[in-house]
């Protein structure tokens, strides 16, 4: 009798589970929003020992990110480098790989687009060539970058991770050096730049808004690459090589060959993100391309669980919270590092998380139980 | 310290030790039920079952890895409660696991020493030299002190590991499987011991196991285990094979093996020529490895592990790169590139395949994809996927292999070992195949799926099939070969038909001799 009950009610249970897409779907979902919430929480005892009102804090990234037209578009502003440099980490996740260097791709890639737009706009080439011409560049620049670092991972056996920080670093340096040296405009004295392409080759903005087309540009990206990853040849055979090397090996697939190709879409994505900062941004390349984006990307990817589509609304999102340090810094006298310490803190709870996927119980399918 | 070395020998005589009512429950899964085995003082006693039966998680309770539901383990008497490995030690048990826990780059002796709760923070290497050798002239076999483990043969590691039990003064030893990479006539040697330090009531042994062979040889008594519940215990010497492997698979339908059918002279299909490939750290992993498989042949290569056999089977699965030699199939060159896998119609089942042959984390349906998925009715245009057909062949796959999962949108990682392998044959084995490499694949399976698992080998056998099958089991090579090669230092040193050779002959190969 007993047993019959149990029975009866594990049958209803079974009947009642939604399906395992469903399930895995919740659980990229909840896991992540739950960090940010216990992150927010954190925080909130960190403002609250600097008597500072957490409901003011969030009341101001809400209203300086989201709270008026203006606003809502200084986040989009904000977020469409993040968009691309999101991807930029996402991508390679796909395949494995944990690439973090988008910040130096990004800056080469501005770095490129704005070496190579001298001599054009010198020689007067009207603005419709040029750009097209500084993109690619920058993209190339970005790809070669990142794909360097994946080649050396497959064929060289170097870490990813170490090898594309430390080429930021050179990156960052190489941009210097030319910024500082042969490219640098006379005229810039207090900040060493590159000559300005000049307002006639300036990007302008999305018709009706103050946004620059970056932001397009990410969202075509995120969709295009999404497509990609999820419903090609090319992303089925990516992710089984970053599920499971050995076996992409035993299937005769082209693991190199695919590394190589994720690594350096990746590095254009970067080095894209980088050709608006500078088209459309500064007009120039200097320091104020090493704006952390690069790195921010990463943290956006980690909360998009690297689907290149939910990278999207995270970069909105932490374009929002960077788009409300300036309201946040006057309004309640705090620095404006403030934001990073809660991103910072975002990050490190979101990696806390990640041990969480498959061991909260509701969450799980019901497992065959076949223990003959 | 040195006090320990001196006194150790008398200190402890051989305890008897029983777990009544054990229970160990995970989430709504019992893992064990109401187990209780006695274990007399200086007895040799195997613990017999499937995998998944419930002897680890047995063990696990009695060394204190987790804490029973239920019951009550006694040392000789005495009711004691372990609640973590150290306790476990502090009353002198201890036990030998499956893969060897000592540190490879450290001396024999230096592994002795550091393995002491007490170990100083400075060591007196000189006066621990004396405790040592003191302490080797009364075990009844020795180890190279000085010598790296590193270089030591599995035989010498497993007597090492047992040693150090002996030296920490743990009289009641649990061990794990300790033949499964051991040579035959290691594994003899071993358990003769062993059971000679029983006898002598020096030691009392909880050995796990499912080789009926040793268990008659060597043990005294053994209790059964399975799906949690003891079903059944005896004396080993007793019982008949018969009445012990009813008592481990109870009353599972197995399916009816697959007949060898004899085919006509068939042409040689499958062709290795000098192959040479390297391990991880570059040393030379196969050394010119020479071998001829006809059609509807299965060639079995037995060897103790670690021989080159998993780089002889990686090497042909494009795993690693050849340095050297020459595969080719129908007498054309094969490369190992997925193109070549098609052309070709070469099939591989990998030892462990979750880890070889699977991504753990994508779904089922995915997973029995990886040889169409670039191909129509899943692919369209050369590159544009489609859901719709991938899972109806998954669909049909699962039925007919018996995969059982709860969708076929389920990560396979949530498969049973038996099920991961099924996917995997379904996959492999669904449509022609020429050449099929299979390597130990029952490892770790239950009764049903390895004789389902040999069936389906055999049936591709017939069907005109080459087949080279790697296996640590002699057992499975014996009952499944048409030839048997041994494999001992990167080459085969050793080839016969089957009926020409038997276990003696092989074993003796198998130790390069």
């Amino acid at each position: 009798m007993a047993d019959m009950t149990v029975q009866s009610l594990s049958i209803a249970q079974i009947k009642r589970r939604p399906s395992v897409g469903t399930l895995r779907l919740a659980e990229a979902i909840i896991i992540p929003v739950a960090a940010l919430i216990v992150s927010a929480l954190i925080f909130s005892i960190f403002l609250l020992v600097l008597d500072k009102s957490p409901i003011t804090f969030f009341t101001l990234i809400w209203t300086g990110g989201f709270g008026s037209s203006f606003s809502f578009q200084n986040t989009l502003q904000r977020a469409a480098p993040l968009i691309l440099t999101g991807l930029a980490f996402a991508v390679p996740a796909r395949i494995g790989l944990t690439m973090i260097g988008g910040e130096g791709a990004l800056v080469l890639g501005g770095l490129s687009a704005a070496a190579i737009a001298i001599p054009l706009v010198s020689a007067g080439v009207p603005a419709f060539l040029t750009l097209p011409v500084m993109a690619i560049a920058a993209m190339l620049a970005g790809g070669l970058w990142i794909g360097f670092a994946g080649w050396l991972r497959y064929y060289r056996g170097v870490n990813e991770t170490i090898s594309s920080l430390l080429l930021s670093y050179i990156a960052i340096a190489t941009m210097n050096f030319f910024v500082e040296g042969i490219l640098r405009d006379p005229a810039s004295a207090n900040k060493p730049s590159t000559m300005p392409i000049g307002d006639a080759y300036r990007i302008g903005a999305i018709p009706g808004t103050q946004v620059h087309w970056g932001l397009a540009a990410g969202l075509i990206l995120a969709v295009v690459l999404h497509i990609l990853m999820t419903r090609t040849t090319f992303g089925f055979a990516a992710r089984v090589t970053g599920g499971n090397a050995r076996a992409a090996l035993a299937q005769g697939l082209p693991v190199g060959k695919l590394i190589v190709i994720c690594t350096m879409i990746a590095g254009a994505c970067a080095g894209l993100a980088g050709f608006y900062e500078v088209a459309a941004v500064h007009g120039q390349a200097n320091a104020s391309l090493v704006a952390g984006y690069g790195f921010t990307g990463i943290l956006v990817a980690f909360l998009a669980r690297q689907v290149p589509l939910a990278v999207i609304p995270v970069a909105i999102l932490f374009g929002a919270l960077n788009a409300a340090g300036g309201v946040i810094q006057r309004r309640m006298g705090m620095p404006d590092a403030t934001v990073l310490v809660l991103q910072g803190l975002i990050f490190v709870v979101l990696l806390t998380s990640e041990t969480f996927y498959g061991r909260i119980p509701f969450l799980q399918p019901k497992r065959v139980e076949d223990r003959t | 310290m040195s006090a320990l070395a001196s006194e150790m020998p008398l200190a402890r005589k051989a305890p008897s030790l029983s777990a009544t009512g054990m229970t160990k429950t995970f989430g709504s899964f019992t893992a064990l039920g109401d187990v209780s085995i006695d274990v007399a003082a200086g007895s040799f006693h195997a613990l017999l079952g499937e995998n998944g039966a419930g002897k680890s998680t047995l063990v696990k309770c009695i060394m204190g890895f987790y804490s029973a539901d239920k019951g009550q383990v006694t040392l000789d008497g005495q009711e004691i409660s372990i609640r973590s490995p150290r306790d476990a030690r502090a009353h002198g048990i201890g036990m030998v696991y499956q893969h060897f826990t000592l540190v490879p780059c450290l001396t024999a002796a230096e592994n002795l020493v550091i393995s002491r709760a007490d170990a100083p923070s400075v060591i007196n290497w000189v006066k621990e030299r004396k405790a040592l050798d003191a302490f080797m002239e009364t075990m009844p076999f020795r180890v190279p002190l000085d010598a790296q483990v590193s270089s030591l043969s599995a035989g010498e590691k497993q007597k090492l590991e047992i040693l150090k039990l002996l030296y920490l003064d743990q009289r009641f030893m649990i061990l794990d499987e300790p033949t499964s990479v051991l040579t035959p006539g290691e594994a003899d040697e071993m358990l003769g011991l062993l059971h000679g330090m029983c006898d002598r009531g020096e030691i009392t042994v909880l050995m796990i196991s499912h080789k009926f062979r040793e268990v008659k040889t060597f043990c005294d008594r053994f209790s059964v285990l399975r799906r949690g519940r003891l079903t059944g215990e005896g004396d080993a010497k007793l019982a008949t094979v018969e009445e012990m492997s009813r008592m481990m698979i109870g009353d599972t339908e197995v399916r009816e093996r697959a007949a060898r059918v004899s085919h006509a002279e068939t042409k040689e299909v499958l062709e290795l020529a000098g192959l040479c490939a390297e391990d991880d750290a570059g040393l030379p992993a196969i050394q010119g490895v020479n071998l001829k498989i006809k059609g509807g042949e299965i060639v079995g290569i037995a060897g103790v592990s670690g021989n080159g056999q998993s780089a002889l089977v990686e090497a042909l699965a494009g795993q690693r790169p050849l340095t050297d030699g020459e595969i080719t199939i129908h007498g054309e060159i094969f490369t190992p590139k997925r193109g070549n896998f098609d052309r070709f119609k070469v099939f591989g089942l990998p030892e462990e395949p979750l880890k070889n042959a699977t991504v753990p984390r994508m779904s089922v349906a995915e997973n029995i994809a990886f040889r169409s998925f670039d191909k129509p009715p899943i692919t369209s245009l050369g590159w544009w996927m489609s859901k719709g057909p991938m899972r109806a062949k998954a669909e049909e796959l699962i039925a007919r292999y018996r995969v059982k999962t709860t969708s076929p949108d389920a990560p396979i990682e949530t498969l049973s070992g038996g099920n991961v392998q099924r996917a995997v044959l379904a996959r492999e084995l669904s449509g022609d195949v020429d050449v099929l490499i299979v390597a130990n694949p029952c490892f770790g399976l239950d009764f049903a799926s390895v004789a389902d698992i040999r069936s389906q080998i055999m049936e591709a056998r017939n069907r005109g099939a080459a087949v080279l099958l790697v296996s640590e089991d002699l057992d499975e090579i014996l009952e499944l070969a048409d030839r048997v090669a041994v494999m001992s230092g990167g080459t085969i040193s050793y080839v016969a038909p089957i009926e020409a050779t038997d276990r003696n002959t092989i074993g003796q190969h198998m130790a390069g001799h």
